[in-house]
């Protein structure tokens, strides 16, 4: 009704009709939005909220102590149990996002520059396996891995080992395996995507001026295309820091990761406050490695300029 | 320089790298319908013998069934929830500027990028702050809250790039606003939004972590595999249920994407669930 008005000639200068129509405009956006928005806030931001002060918080059997104490923080970052488990997990996030990227870009560029009319269905393709139970394509991983797995029965009917391989699975190695191919589609995508923005008559540009395609991909292909790879390396880096599944299934002893001291404090220790210091600790943490990831690869896109 | 061109990412090392990596993602995924029709209960080659039996017990297990029943009604709950907030939030976002688009949009999508057991216990500390007892009512609420990114994901493909002066000569025909959007706007966005449905039921179907954490006693689907993963012996059973969701996952994923794509072509945009 309103917009009707301010759309009718005549009515004020034009100046406050502008205003008068941009004004009802952010009132609508915002009036249609709000229900998700407030949804967002409830379930999200307010519990987030909640996390955080219970990690300044104690626990003493079932009653929550409210005076302010950083004691679960030095816990967190000082015990050697926990400390191990945060370091790991976070080798663990960044060799898998490095991986997972490196991987994934070929691909990327491959059905980008190459894919022709059959760009949607290659996407089609590398995004089923994804959308398979997470739970059932870990444990796959297992069946692979195992001792009497599948790689192990392949390798022993080849005759290239005498018996079975109890390296391959139960460690660091058969999380990161596991990880990496979990998370893949997460990361072709959003390099999918910036690959196709690259404008092709500026690589056209560079090999006309003599560039060869090694360096016309150096000096405009990749340099325009970081804004994915960056994208790409968050969305694998964040969440499987603190993946719970995969090293509970197959990390074995030496594969266990901090969601997994979490989920203790929540349910057998019944420690919330620690567990949500662990939580926000990690989440920080792994903020700043993303952070730092983020400065050094547009570092070094500047660099290979 | 010819002899360096040879190494250089050429058409075809691409397409020999491409077609081994998809060949990597589908690995895993190949071994459960193979598994789940083998004689043994161990999972190795050589294979043993063709059977369906395990598929035959399927229908026999109460507590499979009941964890199928949950997980369609909290699907359902989720998606069709997630799917409404969806609606509002990608209309606003492709319809309209406002103050604070960015920052509300980024909270809004923000579970796409959070580890999902910080969402899950963050979730879990208020619902227990609040006395709310868990029950499948509060795993919906969680599987909405991860659901909403991606349906907007696909809902704003949609309607973007939609054609305003549609509803602008609708509503200059004298069409009221709720009109305009029934008449005009709904029909070429049903794709997307029914899309939406299906991506988010799918996504609530394989979804553990939240529910494993805020559900009280009853199961959903992937609970009730977690639980049945401890026994080695249960693990043909569990491979052929998974085939089952594979294939289902796989017929509503192809119609989303099917409608997804109708959609962008009726609003004439490119882009999509992967922009």
């Amino acid at each position: 009704m309103t917009a009707a008005v301010a759309d009718s000639p005549g009515v004020g200068s034009r100046r406050t009709r502008r205003d008068v129509l941009l004004q009802s405009e952010a009132v609508q956006g915002l009036g249609l939005i709000s229900p998700t928005f407030l949804y967002a806030v409830v379930f999200l931001l307010a519990p987030i909220i909640v996390v955080i002060a219970h990690s300044f918080w104690t626990q003493h059997y079932l009653t929550i102590d409210r005076t302010f104490t950083l004691e679960n923080y030095r816990i967190a970052l000082t015990e050697p149990i926990y400390r191990d488990l945060l370091w790991r997990s976070l080798y663990i996030s960044l060799t898998v996002s490095f991986l997972t990227v490196v991987f994934a870009y070929p691909i990327a560029y491959f059905i980008s520059f190459h894919g022709g009319r059959h760009k949607g269905l290659w996407l089609f393709l590398i995004t089923i396996p994804f959308w398979t139970s997470y739970l059932l394509r870990v444990m796959a991983w297992k069946v692979i891995l195992g001792y009497n797995g599948v790689l192990n029965s392949g390798l022993m009917g080849l005759g290239i080992i005498d018996e079975p391989s109890t390296a391959l699975l139960y460690n660091s190695s058969a999380v990161i395996i596991t990880l990496t191919h979990a998370w893949a589609a997460f990361a072709i995508l959003p390099i999918f995507v910036s690959l196709e923005k690259v404008d092709r008559t500026l690589v056209e540009a560079a090999t006309d001026l003599g560039d060869g395609p090694l360096r016309s991909f150096l000096r405009v292909t990749l340099p325009l295309s970081i804004p994915g790879v960056i994208a790409a390396l968050l969305i694998v880096m964040i969440p499987t820091v603190g993946d719970y599944v995969t090293p509970k299934l197959v990390g074995g002893k030496d594969g266990v990761m901090i969601a997994n001291a979490i989920q203790v404090q929540f349910g057998k220790a019944a420690n919330w406050p620690l567990g949500a210091a662990l939580s926000v600790t990690t989440m920080v943490i792994v903020t700043l490695m993303a952070l730092a990831s983020v400065f050094i690869i547009r570092s070094a896109a500047r660099m290979a300029r | 320089m010819s002899g360096l061109r040879r190494f250089l990412p050429g058409r075809s090392w691409l397409g020999a790298y491409a077609a081994i990596y998809v060949g990597f993602l589908y690995l895993p995924v190949v071994f459960l319908p193979i598994f789940s029709i083998n004689t043994a209960a161990t999972p190795k080659f050589p294979l043993s013998g063709y059977t369906l039996k395990w598929y035959e017990e399927l229908p026999h297990t109460p507590a499979l069934l009941d964890a199928a029943w949950n997980s369609l009604v909290v699907g359902i709950s989720a998606s069709v929830l997630a799917t409404t907030l969806g609606i509002l939030a990608a209309r606003a976002i492709t319809r309209y500027r406002f103050p604070g688009r960015r920052t509300i949009n980024g909270l809004i999508m923000a579970p796409l990028v959070l580890p999902e057991i910080i969402v899950a216990i963050s979730m879990l500390l208020v619902m227990l702050q609040l006395g709310l007892s868990l029950s499948l009512f509060t795993v919906v609420l969680g599987h909405v809250l991860i659901c909403i990114p991606y349906s907007m994901t696909v809902l704003i493909s949609g309607f973007e790039g939609f054609d305003r002066s549609l509803e602008e000569a609708s509503a200059d025909l004298g069409e009221s606003a709720f009109g305009t959007f029934r008449r005009v706007t709904l029909p070429m966005v049903m794709p997307a939004i029914i899309s939406s449905l299906l991506v988010s039921f799918t996504i609530s179907l394989d979804e553990f972590i939240i529910a494993f954490f805020l559900t009280g006693t009853e199961a959903t689907l992937p609970i009730y595999i977690w639980g049945q993963l401890r026994f080695a012996a249960k693990l043909p059973g569990v491979l052929a249920l998974g085939t089952l969701l594979l294939v289902l996952s796989f017929v509503m994923l192809s119609i989303a994407e099917v409608l997804r794509r109708r959609a962008a072509r009726r609003t004439s945009n490119e882009g999509g669930l992967y922009a």
